[in-house]
């Protein structure tokens, strides 16, 4: 396929592996920090081209793994709560809540539907006047100025059925955290592609300085990552820490900007928790105050609650890549991807989910 | 290929070649007598069935059709529709409850004959619809050569349906000495699909969901009896065949490693998948090999044969696009493994749960 095929090229794959054995002289430890190129990694078996000096650690970059369990159990309440039609995209009616999960509340008769676009849940509500329409906003930059968007929409057209659970995230805030930990041994990091289309790369700059570490802009294909891995292994040979751009055909330094008005426009930044790894500050992205007769939480007033994540699931060592998914006791036998413990396992893009469908049971994953 | 998000009501009228008048038009809808077992059921099974499926197994119209066969064996098989949309492009519940049990019929490698087709209707379908249908599945059986000679029909209902429901069982005859099953699969196996993955799936995910591609994708719909029976003739080595539904050609592949107790390969890059189907599977997330087809099948044949069923296979409409896509490695703990685009070796595992709503 065009524009696909060119970035899949076995030859040129081999190539960039070549360069790296060439390169590498020490081990060294990457963060590639969204989900999916986590799934590129072991869906195509990148990892394996790569000289064994080099680990990749898998980030925290799915916005279904870090949604907390606090929210779930928030979406699960309103979802079963009578004239509401409950949205949100696909993966996240299996993510398991303290108790059910949404998948199970439309099997009970909850109206639970599955929207490729925020907008989509708009339209819902404007064909539905009688109903009140929820839908379920997780995502990081990326997936935000749709959300952002569809806020905007039903404003416009003074919907007053339509409402947001928001559990939106960011990213720099994120890696900011995770290179703040004491346990932190990650080297160099792997910058989402997609999101800095939306907000460019300015914000790592900072990061990049205060922490002495490379970031490198990457995308999602195959020869993408390989060569994301290549720029951030030569620049950690030659003791460079910068922001580099490998991902130049889809970002730009400043990134979209009307798409960043608009979500500074509808949303505000707030501390927000992730799932395994606890609140980060300013790290959150919730309706701001000219919005805030949008937001789910208000209208419906669930109550905060706080629960413990089930003991038997590592998912909060695996998001700060402190194990692989495969180290954790449950891995593929008391945590698969039909009874997830955790949302790792649900997730296309979580890490545990990638590793067992493409790298098979504990045995298989152990020989490799 | 860019996606364009379309209006979800958008869709255009389905056109039909066979244009009789709805047999029953006193009633626009079907109603619960419509079932009831009284006259209005007799009605409708007499001016709507026998009409479109006449044959003389039918017409005797007895609790069951008295079927002469040969001492020969026999296939038997069953399989139940519930798609939605019932009109999609491509196709419709009616050819697929057709082409579905006829496929069903071939893996088995048995030439099919008889149908039997039971109807579960919602209050209120239009009898319109319910007439299109039966003439959609009329036509198809025409075109496969097996005759409905048998059938059911029940309402129930408002809301306590989906418009219509639909369930064939089928029966074929076997005229060779073959063992085509997962068990009787050797190692040195040849693979093949008998063309291009995904289409049925993307079709119905297209309707379903209001996307709309700039060439519009329909579903692979269609019988593939005529190609096996073809293969059969020519003393081709199968080992075992099996449709493509839904789990796509990952399902199919790990369910005959689990059964026959093998390790089998295959190469994706080998593996036929349309252009446009690869790109909608790319926006969605989906793996074309995990998508559910409907005139698409996996043969397994001795490797001195491959290079003879590929060419067979291409000579076929249905089957153009068949591909040498894999080999069994061995006997092993069961498991099938996929060499990846850029070279690498993975485990290719069939989808867990539902990858798309109710699509077949």
């Amino acid at each position: 396929m065009k524009y696909l095929d060119e970035y899949r090229d076995a030859g040129m794959a081999q190539q960039f592996a070549r360069e790296l054995h060439r390169v590498t002289t020490q081990p060294w430890k990457i963060m590639e920090v969204c989900g999916g190129q986590t799934h590129a990694i072991v869906k195509f078996g990148i990892d394996e081209l790569l000289p064994k000096e080099i680990t990749l650690i898998h980030g925290p970059g799915c916005p279904v793994c870090v949604t907390p369990l606090e929210m779930i159990d928030k979406a699960l309440e309103i979802a079963t709560r009578p004239n509401i039609i409950f949205t949100s995209f696909g993966d996240m009616l299996r993510v398991p809540g303290s108790t059910t999960d949404l998948l199970s509340v439309k099997a009970k008769g909850g109206d639970v539907r599955i929207v490729y676009s925020p907008l989509d849940a708009v339209k819902l509500a404007e064909q539905n006047p009688a109903k009140d329409i929820v839908f379920f906003g997780v995502g990081f930059e990326t997936t935000a100025p749709a959300t952002a968007m569809a806020v905007y929409h039903a404003a416009q057209k003074g919907l007053k059925n339509f409402s947001m659970l928001i559990s939106h995230v960011l990213v720099p805030p994120a890696i900011e955290a995770l290179m703040s930990s004491p346990n932190c041994k990650v080297e160099g990091f792997l910058a989402a592609g997609h999101v800095c289309t939306v907000m460019g790369f300015e914000e790592y700059f900072p990061i990049a300085a205060k922490h002495r570490v490379p970031i490198v802009v990457t995308g999602f294909e195959p020869l993408d990552i390989l060569q994301g891995v290549l720029m951030t292994v030569q620049q950690l040979e030659s003791g460079r820490a910068e922001v580099e751009n490998q991902y130049v055909r889809a970002v730009r330094r400043v990134g979209n900007q009307p798409a960043q008005e608009l979500i500074k426009k509808v949303f505000k930044v707030v501390p927000r928790k992730w799932r395994g790894i606890g609140e980060i500050p300013q790290s959150g992205l919730g309706l701001s105050e000219e919005y805030a007769a949008f937001d789910a939480e208000k209208k419906f007033g669930v109550a905060e609650s706080f629960v413990g994540e089930s003991p038997e699931c590592l998912s909060g060592l695996v998001l700060q890549g402190q194990i692989k998914p495969h180290n954790c006791p449950a891995f593929g036998a008391k945590c698969t991807p039909e009874r997830p413990l955790g949302a790792p396992m649900v997730s296309g893009e979580g890490a545990c989910a990638a590793y067992y469908r493409y790298r098979g049971q504990p045995d298989a994953v152990a020989k490799k | 290929m860019p996606l364009r998000k379309n209006d979800m009501n958008a869709q255009k009228p389905i056109e039909f070649s066979g244009a009789c008048p709805v047999p029953v038009s006193q009633y626009p809808h079907v109603l619960l007598a419509h079932g009831g077992g009284g006259k209005l059921m007799h009605q409708l099974i007499e001016k709507m069935f026998l009409e479109a499926f006449r044959n003389p197994l039918l017409e005797t119209q007895h609790d069951a059709a008295v079927l002469e066969l040969t001492d020969k064996k026999l296939a038997f098989t069953t399989d139940s529709y519930v798609v939605r949309p019932l009109f999609f492009p491509g196709g419709d519940i009616g050819s697929m409850a057709v082409h579905g049990t006829v496929n069903d019929l071939a893996m088995a490698g048995s030439r099919p004959l008889y149908l039997s087709s039971a109807f579960i209707i919602e209050e209120g379908l239009p009898m319109e619809t319910l007439w299109k249908v039966v003439c959609s599945m009329r036509d198809a059986a025409k075109k496969c050569g097996v005759q409905i000679v048998t059938g059911d029909t029940k309402v129930v209902d408002k809301g306590k349906g989906d418009g219509l429901f639909l369930n064939t069982a089928g029966v074929g005859i076997i005229e060779h000495d073959k063992k085509i099953t997962p068990q009787n699969v050797r190692p040195g196996d040849a693979i093949l699909v008998s063309g291009d993955l995904g289409r049925h799936g993307m079709a119905i995910m297209a309707v379903r969901e209001g996307l709309e591609f700039e060439s519009k994708i329909e579903s692979d719909s269609a019988p593939v009896h005529e190609v096996v029976l073809d293969l059969l003739k020519a003393s081709i080595e199968i080992h075992c065949l099996r449709d493509l539904t839904r789990g796509g050609l990952a399902s199919a592949l790990n369910e005959i490693a689990e059964a026959a107790g093998m390790k089998i390969t295959i190469e994706e890059k080998s593996v036929p998948v349309r252009e446009d189907v690869h790109a909608a599977c790319e926006m969605l997330g989906l793996d074309p090999l995990h998508v559910a087809n409907e005139g698409r099948f996996v043969a397994f044949v001795a490797a001195q044969d491959s290079e003879r069923t590929l060419h067979m296979l291409q000579r076929h409409n249905v089957s153009a696009n068949a591909a040498l896509i894999g080999k069994v490695v061995g006997k092993s703990a069961p498991l099938v493994t996929l060499k990846s685009a850029i070279g690498v070796q993975r485990i290719l595992d069939m989808a867990s749960g539902e990858q798309l709503p109710r699509i077949c």
